[in-house]
């Protein structure tokens, strides 16, 4: 019987967080296990109700299974927009510390809250939806199974869900971007491993000889974000029954392997897996194959070599041994080489169809991000030398650099995956407005490069400023006096960050009323850049 | 008995040539005669029709 199996697991799911809530040693666990209930319950009686009790067939199962998709498409939508808006909220919070609403909303747990909601749950979900969509496509065969592919995208969703609720609450083993509690590490460890065997198996039954490299580029960054997430995390909870859990490292390996983590999580979740997103959906757009396949094979071989080791720059003058300080430097140097020559890849792919540039948003779109890829991975590697790092290390110039390659290539590269998608998805001609992608290309990259200037601009001064000495060898200014200074920037921070958001609703509206059918009376673009191309710049 | 030291002269010595020979390895692999239309094959992949799977509607 349809969706039995699906009742009765969630039911003693339910069940259990409920003896989990009555048995809790803290009030933290005991909320996150009412939380489970409440999510579990839910999910069960959806379950129910769509139980056949007979005559039903299997249903459809010939074609790509495209429903996950559908979803996921709709949900990376909504958590892109709630991602940027937490933002923008713990931007304004360190313009007017009068908006910290203690102790929910203050700024050390919106902070946790903004990063894994744009990371996790917007590119999370980004990531798992295209990859689904990329490898049955480009292997000519459907996932490996249904029910387990329903598993890891509701699974990865509900994690989502007990991080975010835990943030907000205090629940935090206080790890970078890897924040949530033994046991929710637990579960998004269960969740990833049916993802590895969900890609791996829809890999191994593929009918096309060849592996397309958009998925060598989504299976590193699966099974490398299995093995960081696993290593980062070893930890023993003080009780089954309680959230608190202390970790396996101390020091300076705990610190090390933090940044091992938190670097390959920037190396492996936010690059590899959306390059290979670009690696599928340009020349898709573009409807022109990549521009060199081979160039492709070797960025991916030197990046998954190269990025693993570039984790150390983060620790730069600090107890780490200076030999691994360099060591990290060195590599994180090299990477400058794949970067690039994945940049060229991705742009020359457009070579002698550049008109798109001019003709089509979504392709437009697609260009701004492997440019702010090549950017920000310049950018990356000179930051990571010591002196640099020296004057950068610790002020807003890393916060920066992070969100112009976060707004500009991770962000970018998924509203092109997105806006290509819903048409497709949805079976509709058109999407409901291409002048609206121009609408949100336009507030995304201005929001960007007003956030990105500012940033560089109040992080040299802090920097500038930390280190400023006298003749007699005094510090010049006080810690508090570095803060003041930056009011004025942290107030254009928010306000770049605010149009990034804007243009995240446009694309809300967008994809919404092409999913509803309509399409919007307008003048087509080709026309309008014809008259407007010049002050439109 | 494997202990951090001898782990980590392994690691800087033979595990580092290891490494170093399959990357040198990959990237010659990617020269070898005839790889040049196997790749153009490959890049086709993407541009195939993407409604449903091979043979069926």
């Amino acid at each position: 019987m349809k969706n039995l199996g699906w009742t009765i697991v969630l039911g003693l799911a339910a069940l259990a967080a409920v003896l989990a809530a009555a048995f809790g040693q803290d009030q933290l666990y005991q909320t996150h296990a009412w939380i489970l209930a409440g999510v579990t319950a839910i999910g069960a009686i959806i379950m129910l109700r769509q139980v056949g009790v007979a005559g039903e067939g299997p249903g459809d199962k010939t074609g790509y299974m495209d429903d996950p998709i559908r979803y996921g498409v709709i949900l990376t939508t909504f958590w892109g927009v709630v991602g940027f808006l937490v933002g923008v909220v713990a931007a304004l919070q360190l313009a007017f510390p009068e908006l910290n609403i203690e102790p929910y909303l203050n700024f050390g747990r919106v902070r946790p809250l903004h990063t894994s909601a744009v990371i996790f749950a917007f590119g999370g979900t980004a990531l798992i939806t295209s990859s689904l969509y990329v490898v049955q496509r480009t292997c000519q065969t459907r996932v490996l199974s249904d029910n387990l592919t329903w598993f890891v995208f509701w699974g990865y969703q509900l994690f989502i869900v007990l991080a975010a609720t835990g943030y907000l609450l205090g629940s935090t083993q206080g790890r970078e971007y890897a924040e949530p509690e033994w046991y929710v590490d637990l579960w998004l460890t269960i969740v990833w491993v049916g993802y590895l065997v969900l890609f791996m198996g829809t890999l191994i039954k593929r009918k096309e000889p060849h592996i397309y490299v958009a998925n060598w580029f989504y299976l590193a960054f699966i099974f490398t974000i299995a093995l960081l997430h696993v290593v980062n995390n070893l930890s023993m909870p003080v009780s089954l029954l309680g959230s608190k859990s202390y970790s396996a490292f101390a020091g300076v390996q705990d610190a090390l392997t933090q940044w091992w983590y938190g670097h390959n999580a920037v190396g492996f979740f936010l690059t590899a897996g959306f390059l290979g997103m670009m690696y599928y959906f340009m020349p898709k757009q573009a409807n022109r194959p990549v521009y060199s396949y081979r160039l492709s094979i070797i960025h991916f071989w030197s990046l998954i070599f190269m990025y693993i080791w570039a984790g150390p720059h983060h620790l730069h003058y600090t107890a780490l041994p200076d030999w691994a300080q360099t060591l990290g430097m060195v590599f994180s140097i090299m990477l400058w080489m794949p970067s690039w020559g994945g940049m060229i890849n991705g742009l020359m792919t457009l070579s002698g169809a550049w008109d798109k540039i001019r003709t089509d948003p979504i392709i437009r779109m697609m260009v701004i991000a492997v440019a702010f890829y090549g950017m920000s991975t310049f950018e990356g590697p000179m930051m990571s030398i010591k002196a640099v790092n020296g004057l950068s290390h610790y002020t807003d110039w890393t916060i920066g650099h992070v969100h112009s390659g976060a707004l500009g290539w991770v962000g970018m590269i998924s509203f092109g995956m997105v806006y290509f998608l819903v048409p497709r998805l949805w079976n509709r001609k058109q999407l409901y407005s291409l002048r609206m992608v121009n609408w949100h290309f336009w507030l995304a990259t201005l929001g960007i490069v007003v956030y990105a200037a500012v940033m560089w601009v109040s992080g040299i001064t802090q920097g500038l400023m930390w280190r400023e000495y006298d003749a007699e060898g005094f510090l010049v200014y006080s810690f508090a006096e570095s803060v003041a200074a930056l009011k004025p920037y942290y107030i254009l921070r928010a306000i770049g960050g605010a149009m990034y958001l804007a243009g995240g609703l446009v694309m809300a509206y967008n994809v919404w009323m092409t999913i509803k059918g309509k399409t919007r009376d307008e003048k087509p673009i080709v026309v309008a850049h014809a008259a407007s191309a010049q002050p439109a710049e | 008995m494997i202990d951090y030291n001898s782990f980590r002269h392994f690691a800087d010595s033979w595990g580092l040539l290891y490494m170093l020979v399959v990357f040198i390895g990959v990237i010659l692999f990617m020269f070898r005669p005839g790889a040049k239309d196997h790749a153009k094959a490959a890049a086709q992949i993407a541009l195939k029709d993407d409604r449903a799977p091979e043979g069926k509607e």
